[in-house]
């Protein structure tokens, strides 16, 4: 496998975006932060690939003016995938392994806020039994909780020490929408908004966007000192209907953190747990025990922009990496309901 | 003044689907009042069923006929319904596993507060009179042992092939800064574009980045009402909302000024005699019918010039 590292992280995270739906303005600071932290310039980048909606934007083919943003002419090396980043990272990643390309700049974005994002996600189901009820993301969400409560794998509490700690954490995240620590008492008197779930349960909804630099080699190690190098990643998906999996564990993301050769030595990961019973659920199935440090950053709870909160996840534990905080992290996204798809990227750093 | 220029939008259609041999025998069933599963590979029978089973991957070829009672497994309560789901007031979704069944069905279950639904609590089908074969051929309540209503009607005769899905999503539309300074220019009968700080071309409409840059455009300009046809076709086809007559001339119109070209309607002139190289003028509509919007050109119409040289375009094709 070629050795391969993320060199470079630049992102936004707001409740509402008062411009574009193609989001090149905000775009255009967010590469130039990526030039900077790099040193380098368009020319030094072999492959782009981006991530985001179509259905979010309200448009077709929203990413084309985004991609502006770049300055594609004369034309690049580019792609896109209808994912979070996170995917389209993977997708760059591979680029890097088939020798074609030494480094990728890899971006996402979306204005979650220019329409009602439960129900527009609500297009990403199964368009026969599932899309004509209109299913909304949150009461998805709900029922895997309710059967991890039924199942007695978790509380009430334990649900509110997530948000707790996840909110506290947010304090030192100047880019988190919602942040504040309070008590678990405190928020167990709050109203339910999806019985089992209240809205502190549930990430809110965000704009934003984020750019990853990814690089090979001697090149990783020209943009940064201390390169996050990728030991592992992979990502898997589990069945379209809910009843057919166990929605209380993840075969996918136990599939995906065996094939990204596992979690021995992670010190912290950012998980990417939009509902806060869902980082339960992955930290169980990707074997993390209480010594590893979970979402420094406060994680979706605390922002969760479309398309790029799994690669911010990313750059949030590969900047544990640069300046020297782990040795190994772990970088994690999702997409779909219910956790049905589970990406996960394990760093290293090297002295 | 709102830095930028925004519209409610809808993007709505239909998405017309054929279901295949499983999801059709599925659907036929909900229009007969029947519930029909499919047996997975290990032998547990899933509702709906799935066309491959999500394990082995086996096509699903054995079907049951089940009742249309069952066991809330788990459940939600929807406290602020959005358009679209089966009440437009709170209700719960579930997973019940129907009778017979070893898998959850996603559905809704018509109870007046979260009060009144549990876990293992009984449910049967409450079925619509006039079904289709969609899931929305019923809903879930309380099983009180009475009738569901599904014996009603004649089963249809044609098996379910196909459905029609309907599409409906609201937007908040903004326009970026620059095309909202666009479309502001047009509201006072100007043609506004912008110039790139690099490479010095001039968009219009203007754009949130330079194509070649990447950086935004920034300097503001002032077009000519006055360009040349780069490039053009004639529409003779009719479709959905065509406001004009085919056969009529769809062009790309180099503005005096710009660098590249702006895509209208060439009028006032026979369709076959529109040309390359032909000098043409923006018509405005009258100006109490001006919005924020390019419809305040009504078209573009032959100015009287000779046509201009093909190398005063040959680099905006």
């Amino acid at each position: 496998m070629r050795e391969t590292a993320v060199v470079g992280f630049a992102q936004r995270q707001m409740k509402d975006f008062d411009g574009s739906p193609s989001m090149a303005e905000l775009l255009v600071p967010i590469l130039a932060e990526c030039y900077e932290q790099t040193g380098w310039a368009k020319k030094d980048i072999g492959f782009w690939c981006s991530g985001s909606s179509d259905y979010l934007a309200g448009r077709s083919f929203s990413f084309v003016s985004a991609i502006d943003a770049i300055g594609v002419l004369p034309p690049v090396n580019e792609s896109h995938v209808e994912m979070d980043a996170a995917w389209a990272l993977y997708e760059a990643w591979l680029k890097i392994q088939t020798g074609e390309v030494d480094t990728a700049l890899v971006f996402g974005f979306g204005k979650a806020s220019a329409g009602v994002l439960r129900r527009t996600l609500a297009l990403q189901l199964d368009p026969y039994t599932m899309t004509p009820l209109w299913p909304d993301t949150v009461s998805l969400a709900a029922l895997q909780a309710r059967a991890g409560l039924d199942a007695g794998l978790w509380d009430e509490a334990a649900l509110a020490e997530v948000v707790n700690r996840s909110l506290t954490d947010a304090e030192k995240n100047e880019y988190a929408v919602r942040a504040g620590g309070s008590s678990v008492e405190e928020l167990l008197a709050r109203p339910m908004f999806a019985d089992p779930l209240r809205k502190h349960d549930c990430a809110p909804v965000t704009d934003g966007a984020a750019a990853i630099v990814l690089a090979a080699g001697d090149r990783a190690r020209e943009a940064n000192q201390r390169p996050a190098w990728i030991s592992g990643i992979a990502h898997s998906s589990d069945g379209l209907h809910l009843g057919t999996r166990d929605l209380t564990s993840s075969g996918s993301a136990e599939r995906a953190v065996a094939a990204a050769g596992g979690t021995a030595g992670v010190q912290v990961a950012e998980l990417h747990a939009p509902f806060s019973h869902q980082e339960l659920v992955l930290r169980s199935a990707l074997g993390l025990g209480n010594d590893v440090r979970i979402s420094p950053s406060g994680g979706a709870l605390a922002a969760n922009p479309m398309f790029s909160a799994g690669a911010i996840r990313i750059g949030e534990a590969a900047k544990q990496i640069w300046d020297g905080s782990a040795d190994k992290v772990l970088g994690h996204a999702t997409s779909g309901p219910a956790l049905q798809q589970n990406l996960v990227c394990v760093m290293e750093g090297r002295n | 003044m709102s830095r930028t220029l925004q519209a409610p939008v809808t993007v709505a259609f239909d998405y017309t689907r054929s279901t295949g041999p499983v999801i059709g025998r599925f659907l036929t069933g909900l229009r007969d009042a029947t519930v029909v599963g499919g047996r997975l590979a290990d032998g547990r029978v899933a509702v709906p069923p799935p066309e491959y089973d999500p394990v082995s991957h086996q096509a699903v070829t054995e079907f049951v006929d089940l009742p249309d009672t069952g066991t809330v497994t788990s459940w939600t309560w929807v406290s602020e319904p959005v358009a679209g789901q089966p009440f437009d007031r709170p209700f719960a979704y579930a997973l019940v596993t129907v009778d017979g069944a070893d898998t959850g069905w996603l559905h809704a279950v018509d109870v007046a507060s979260a009060a009144e639904i549990e876990t293992g609590m009984k449910v049967r089908a409450r079925w619509a009179e006039q079904r289709t074969g969609s899931v929305n051929d019923l809903v879930f309540v309380p099983d009180d042992g009475g009738d569901s209503g599904g014996a009603t009607g004649e089963p249809g005769n044609e098996d379910v092939d196909r459905i029609i899905t309907p599409v409906s999503l609201d937007y908040s539309y903004a326009a970026s800064p620059e095309e909202s300074a666009f479309f502001r220019g047009l509201a006072e009968g100007r043609i506004l574009g912008q110039r790139c700080p690099q490479c010095k071309k001039v968009y219009v409409p203007p754009r949130g980045a330079c194509p070649t840059d990447g950086v935004p455009t920034s300097e503001e300009v002032e077009l000519a009402q006055v360009g040349t046809v780069t490039t053009f076709c004639v529409v003779n086809v009719p479709f959905l909302g065509q406001k004009i007559k085919p056969p009529y001339v769809s062009a790309y119109v180099l503005l005096d000024g710009a660098d590249i070209a702006l895509q209208h309607l060439i009028l006032d002139i026979p369709a076959e005699e529109v040309r390359m190289g032909m000098r043409v003028e923006a018509v405005w509509r009258p100006r109490d019918e001006w919005g924020t919007s390019i419809e305040n050109i009504s078209h573009f119409a032959p100015a009287d010039e000779p046509d201009a040289d093909f190398d005063s375009y040959k680099h905006h094709l």
